[in-house]
């Protein structure tokens, strides 16, 4: 059931008054490189006491609530109400259509305002590193999520789909959620805002089966069990495990904590319990099929006869050493192919360096920071996953979000950077923007295009019909580029 | 609240929207600094519903809006008032499982319901992050949902 959400009256009185007097708040200007959760987040929490200018490279907001986050689990997006809710703060601005980087630099954004915070997420991808990385058929589960979910970089993905078996590499929900996309009903998937194309393209697959493969044991799977069951769960789909890869889970149960447990148990009961009767049937029925397979580690992809194509995987076989969280797979030596023709790598998102004055950690793939404050650059801020890498649900950025907001307002304050000095901000900004060519977007031109995206959809009976395009997204907007609203 | 007896001749008859004060049900959230937080919920509400009308200012509570897609309404609640609150479905428990902090007495806000035998409750808002600097997710692995 939804709930009605109200704005609580002591946030509004909070964002007119600010926490502290109003002028000074209006003087302090903060602006945040990134418009996903992260970036929201932070904005919401720093907005109680200064200006926020939420800078964006896609004209359209939301990040990873709209190009991440599955179609079929719209109630993930409900957050986009308290985005929306900031972006409309009187104190807050949204500039979209700007690449931070290439538009503008840091270090003019560091000169324009009291505080920079960078928020702008992980947009690459880990590689395997194997041979056949690059043969046609493999796809980084990133860019095959993005092409499902509209964004306009991986619109031309075309992944080919005309293979029996897809083979997952990473057991995390991303993986969990490409394997449940491959094998949803149509039915399902054409209620939801699944870009049309990607529906056409899935109501032609000839993907039948989807092996999700792990480095490691059931135990350390990275997925949770809401998304494990709605694979269990999925119609006209029967789970294909290998009962001896569960061998001493059992026994394991016993001392671990109920959410590991809970999930175990899920797998187990799926992997080697005997059906009732009415699941047996349906599991008989079913014309796909998934499942999970363990300690495995790619080794290389092979290529079919073209010699462009994937025809397989081969793979390590693992053992695992020590237990829990912190197991290690260890090759065993042994190897083993199998038969696929479409491969997915799941292995984990990968933030990149926008800007070369930005200190950058190759090895962590982050902003060297401590408690977002980062390290030797003052007034430089970051948060969400540039912050802590790619992990974690929409909570865990919220929650770092709030973390950096409030080492922020805590510099602000304390003195530790110097808030007297008044700063130009945005006024600052427009001019360089205008001269470069840029158009930024605001918040009520990404109305139009929210709007324009909702009845395309409602065409269709879904809830929106995703521009695929930034040139299409733009026409959408009327007199776009009046320039910067103070 | 209803209008006192004295002040009124049909004292006793009230409009359907004004709920009485006897239907109210009441209970005392602990926020994150230990601060106790009174509030009245009417019979049915959920406890986030009661967070949400009653303005109460706890940090990112309920960002899902109360459609089991997070574990940001997480309370904590006393033994003996958890026993009371009824049976968790499994789908509150797989979004709970996710929730940091979590004990054998916690629920989702969003989940729980007001009755009268709730009356005076206590509810924990517990901490959702206990050290910033603990960046690793911690009982389990976790990618975008």
């Amino acid at each position: 059931l939804r709930v009605e959400w109200r704005r609580s009256r002591s946030e509004v009185e909070g964002w007119i008054w600010g926490r502290r007097s109003a002028s000074s708040a209006a003087h302090q200007k903060v602006c945040v490189v990134g418009g996903g959760p992260a970036g929201f987040y932070t904005a919401q929490h720093l907005l109680k006491d200064v200006q926020v200018d939420i800078y964006e490279r896609l004209p359209v907001p939301f990040g990873l609530v709209r190009f991440g986050v599955a179609p079929d689990h719209p109630e993930v997006k409900n957050v986009i109400s308290t985005f929306t809710q900031t972006a409309h703060h009187a104190r807050c601005c949204y500039y979209g259509n700007v690449n931070v980087g290439t538009d503008v630099s840091v270090e003019e954004l560091r000169e324009a305002y009291h505080a920079v915070v960078l928020s702008y997420g992980a947009e690459g991808n880990r590689s395997m590193g194997v041979p056949g990385e690059d043969l046609e058929g493999v796809y980084p589960a990133k860019d095959f999520v993005g092409w499902y979910n509209g964004l306009p970089s991986n619109r031309e993905l075309n992944p080919g789909l005309d293979c029996e078996t897809a083979v997952i590499l990473g057991q995390g929900n991303v993986a969990l959620d490409v394997a449940r996309i491959l094998l949803s009903p149509i039915d399902e998937l054409k209620k939801t805002d699944i870009t049309q194309r990607s529906l056409d393209a899935l109501a032609q697959s000839q993907v039948r089966r989807v092996l999700i493969v792990g480095r490691r044991g059931p135990l350390q799977i990275a997925g949770t069990i809401k998304e494990l069951r709605e694979m269990v769960n999925l119609p006209d789909t029967k789970p294909e495990m290998v009962a001896s890869e569960f061998e001493g889970m059992a026994e394991a149960l016993k001392v671990i904590p109920r959410p590991r447990k809970r999930l175990t148990e899920l797998m187990l009961k799926t992997a080697v319990d005997p059906p009732a009767e009415k699941e047996r049937q349906r599991r008989q029925a079913a014309s796909r099929s998934w499942g999970l397979r363990f300690l495995r580690s790619p080794l290389e992809v092979l290529a079919g006869p073209d010699g462009a194509r994937v025809a397989g995987i081969r793979l390590a076989v693992n053992r695992l050493e020590g237990t829990g969280d912190g197991s290690v797979a260890v090759p065993t030596g042994e190897v083993e192919t199998m038969d696929c023709g479409l491969v997915i790598t799941s292995i984990g998102y990968k933030s990149l360096p926008i800007d070369p004055a930005v200190p950058f950690d190759p090895r962590k793939a982050i902003v060297p920071n401590s408690l977002g404050r980062v390290q030797q650059a003052a007034g430089l801020y970051c948060s969400g996953w540039l912050k802590t890498g790619p992990v974690g649900v929409i909570a865990t950025t919220m929650n770092n979000s709030f973390d950096t907001a409030h080492s922020v307002v805590e510099d602000l304050t304390s003195g530790c950077l110097d808030a007297t000095s008044a700063k130009p901000g945005s006024t600052g900004i427009g001019p360089l923007l205008d001269k470069r060519g840029v158009k930024p977007v605001s918040f009520s031109d990404w109305e139009k295009i929210n709007q324009e995206e909702r009845r395309r959809g409602a065409a269709q009976g879904k809830p929106r019909e995703k521009l695929l395009d930034v040139e299409e997204m733009l026409k959408t907007v009327p007199l776009l580029g009046r320039g910067f609203l103070m | 609240m209803g209008l006192p007896p004295s002040s009124s001749p049909t004292g006793l008859r009230r409009a359907a929207s004004q709920s009485s004060s006897d239907n109210k049900v009441t209970v005392h959230f602990v926020n994150r600094d230990g601060e106790k937080i009174t509030a009245k919920g009417s019979p049915g509400d959920s406890l986030l519903d009661l967070v949400i009308n009653e303005d109460l200012d706890f940090d990112g509570f309920g960002a899902c809006e109360g459609t089991l897609a997070c574990s940001t309404c997480h309370l904590v609640f006393s033994e003996e008032v958890y026993e009371k609150l009824g049976p968790v479905t499994d789908e509150e428990m797989d979004m709970l499982d996710l929730a940091y902090g979590l004990t054998d007495t916690s629920r989702l806000g969003c989940q729980v319901c007001l009755t009268r035998a709730l009356e005076g409750m206590e509810a924990r808002v517990p901490e959702s992050v206990a050290d910033i600097r603990q960046t690793q997710d911690i009982t389990m692995g976790m990618t975008m949902k």
